[in-house]
C-alpha cells in the first residue's frame, strides 16, 4: 500500500491540548512523525521586558497550569541565587512541601489521562477522584485549586498551621489506602497490559542520545532525578529516584504510579521535620550577571536562564520544559508502532504543550 | 417542521454536548473544564457529554488566548458546529487575553474572532462557575431554537 500522510490534531479527542502530529504511514505503521508547533505560543519570556521581577512570578505560574507552584519555586530560587538571598529554612520546607503536592496531582491528573487514552473511563474517573483531595489541600493551603501562587522572592506567602498539617497528613493516609485499592486494577488488568506493554519502547541508551528527561528517562532504568541537585530542603530529605528497566508506555506508567507513593513519603518527612521560624526575608535590590537554575517537574527537569542587568527587568528569561526535551524521544518512539497506538504512546510522556510553546 | 423543532429542544434540553478546544491556554481552565466532567462535580448527570467532534456538539467551550496559528482553527471549528450553538469563553485568558495580553503572539481574547455568549472569568475559574456556565448555555440553546434560528 503507498505512503499516507494522516494528519494527527490540533483538535483531538484524547490530548486536552493542541498539538500537531503529521504521521506517514504505510499499512497501518507509522513510518515518521513529525511533530508541529506553535498553536499555544504566546511568547510570554518577553514579558520579562515590560513586567519586573516580582510580577514575573505570577507569568511564570502560568507556563503551565499543571505544575504552575514549580515553575515559580524555580525562578524564585534562581533569582534568589543570583542576589545571593538566604531563605529562612521554614519556607524551604514549605517549598518543598506543595512542590511535592504539585506533583501528585500532576501524576494523578496523568494516570487518569492515559487510563482514558486506551478507554478505561472508569479508571479515569477514579484517578480524578483521588486527585481532587489534593485539590481540596491546595485550596485550603494556598487559595486556589490549581495555579497555587505561594512562592514570592525570599521565601513564601504563606505558612501552614499545626491543625493544617495534621490534616494534610490524615489526608494523605486516605489518599495512599485509595491509591492501594488500584494498584491491582493498573499492573494485573488484562486490557491495560495489552495496550502498554511494548508499545513506545525507548532504551537507555537511546534515551540518553535523544536527551529524555524525567520519568521517561527513568523507565528507561537511569537513575535522574533532578531533587538530587538538592534545592528547596531536598537535601534533608532522604529519597531514591524511581526507575523501571522496560523503557515502555508500561514502564513509564510504573514509575508515575509509585512517584506518588514517593511524594507521599517526601511530605511526611518534610512535616515531621519543618522547623520553627520566619517564613520570608525581605528582598531588596535588583540582581545582575547570569544564572541557570534546574528543578524537578512532575515531567522532568526544567531549566531556566536569567540575565539580568541590574534593573527591575530581566534582559532575557529562557524557559527550556521537560516536554521539549522529550518530543525527539516520542519521534522516535511513535515510528514503527500501529497507527492505534500512537495516542497511548503520545500520552505515555506526558506532553504538556502549553509548557513547550510558552 | 414544528414536529423537528420541539424533537431538537428536547435533544437539547435533556443532552447538550459540548466540544471543548485548548486555544493557548495554560491547562487550568482545560484541567478545571475536565474535572466538571469527573464524579465530584459531575456534568454528566445534565446530559452534558465532552465530544470530539465538532459536528456532533451544540456547546463550543474555548479557553485561553488567541494567537495568529490557532485563530484559524478556532474559527474552523466554529464553522463547523451546526446552529443552533452557544459560545463558552472560560477563564481570563479567553476573554481578554489575561496575563498575556502584552505578549507578542498574542491577539487577545476569543471574541475577536468570534462571536461569544456566555463570558466565565477567573484564573482559572472554579469548576462550580463553569458548571454554571454551561447550564445557562442550555437555556441559551433553548431561546435560539424557539426564536426558530436554526
Amino acid at each position: 500500500m503507498p505512503k499516507t500522510i494522516i494528519p494527527f490534531g490540533p483538535q483531538h479527542p484524547v490530548l486536552p491540548e493542541p498539538l500537531h502530529f503529521s504521521l506517514t504511514v504505510e499499512d497501518e505503521i507509522v513510518q515518521e512523525a513529525i511533530p508541529g508547533f506553535g498553536y499555544v505560543h504566546r511568547g510570554l519570556e518577553k514579558l520579562c521586558e515590560i513586567k519586573d521581577i516580582h510580577k514575573m512570578i505570577q507569568v511564570v505560574e502560568r507556563v503551565c497550569g499543571i505544575c504552575s507552584k514549580i515553575h515559580a519555586l524555580c525562578y524564585c530560587e534562581g533569582i534568589e541565587q543570583m542576589m545571593g538571598v538566604e531563605v529562612p529554612p521554614r519556607a524551604k520546607y514549605l517549598r518543598t512541601i506543595w512542590s511535592e503536592l504539585h506533583r501528585m496531582h500532576s501524576h494523578l491528573l496523568w494516570l487518569g489521562l492515559f487510563a482514558d487514552s486506551f478507554g478505561f473511563e472508569s479508571l479515569f474517573y477514579h484517578f480524578w477522584r483521588i486527585r481532587e483531595k489534593i485539590l481540596d489541600i491546595n485550596e485550603k493551603t494556598a487559595g486556589n485549586r490549581i495555579i497555587v501562587s505561594v512562592n514570592i522572592l525570599g521565601g513564601v506567602k504563606r505558612d501552614l498551621s499545626t491543625e493544617d498539617q495534621k490534616w494534610i497528613l490524615a489526608e494523605l493516609k486516605e489518599i495512599e489506602n485509595k491509591l492501594e485499592e488500584v494498584k491491582d486494577t493498573l499492573f494485573k488488568d488484562y486490557t491495560i497490559s495489552k495496550r502498554t506493554k511494548g508499545k513506545g519502547i525507548l532504551s537507555a541508551e537511546e534515551a540518553l542520545y535523544l536527551g529524555a528527561v524525567g520519568p521517561v528517562l527513568r523507565a528507561s532504568g537511569v537513575a535522574q532525578d533532578c531533587r538530587q541537585l538538592q534545592y528547596a530542603a531536598f537535601s534533608e530529605l532522604d529519597f531514591e529516584p524511581v526507575i523501571a528497566q522496560e523503557g515502555d508506555s508500561f514502564a513509564r506508567m510504573q514509575v508515575r504510579y509509585f512517584e506518588l507513593f514517593q511524594s507521599i513519603d517526601l511530605i511526611r518527612q518534610a512535616l515531621s521535620k519543618i522547623p520553627e521560624g520566619p517564613i520570608s526575608v525581605k528582598v531588596k535590590g535588583y540582581p545582575e550577571g547570569e544564572n541557570v537554575f534546574r528543578v524537578e517537574q512532575p515531567r522532568g527537569e526544567v531549566f531556566y536562564y536569567f540575565k539580568a542587568n541590574g534593573s527591575k527587568f530581566l534582559d532575557r528569561l529562557r524557559i527550556r520544559t521537560p516536554t521539549f526535551a522529550n518530543v525527539p524521544a516520542l519521534a522516535k518512539m511513535l515510528t514503527g508502532i500501529e497507527l492505534a497506538d500512537v495516542p497511548v504512546v503520545i500520552l505515555s510522556i506526558d506532553p504538556c504543550i502549553s509548557c513547550t510553546e510558552r | 417542521m414544528k414536529f423537528i423543532k420541539r424533537l431538537l429542544l428536547t435533544g437539547i434540553k435533556k443532552s447538550p454536548w459540548l466540544l471543548h478546544f485548548d486555544c493557548g491556554s495554560c491547562n487550568g481552565c482545560d484541567i478545571e473544564t475536565l474535572a466538571v466532567l469527573t464524579p465530584v462535580y459531575d456534568a454528566e448527570r445534565f446530559g452534558v457529554i465532552n465530544v470530539g467532534n465538532p459536528k456532533h456538539a451544540d456547546i463550543f467551550l474555548v479557553t485561553g488566548t488567541v494567537n495568529r496559528k490557532n485563530q484559524e482553527i478556532l474559527n474552523n471549528l466554529y464553522l463547523q458546529i451546526p446552529e443552533p450553538k452557544v459560545i463558552l469563553a472560560v477563564g481570563t485568558c479567553a476573554l481578554s487575553g489575561g496575563i498575556f495580553a502584552e505578549a507578542p503572539n498574542v491577539i487577545g481574547g476569543v471574541d475577536k474572532i468570534i462571536p461569544v455568549d456566555i463570558y466565565i472569568p477567573g484564573c482559572p475559574p472554579k469548576p462550580e462557575a463553569i458548571l454554571e456556565g454551561v447550564l445557562k448555555s442550555v437555556e441559551l440553546l433553548e431561546d435560539k431554537v424557539k426564536n426558530g434560528k436554526i
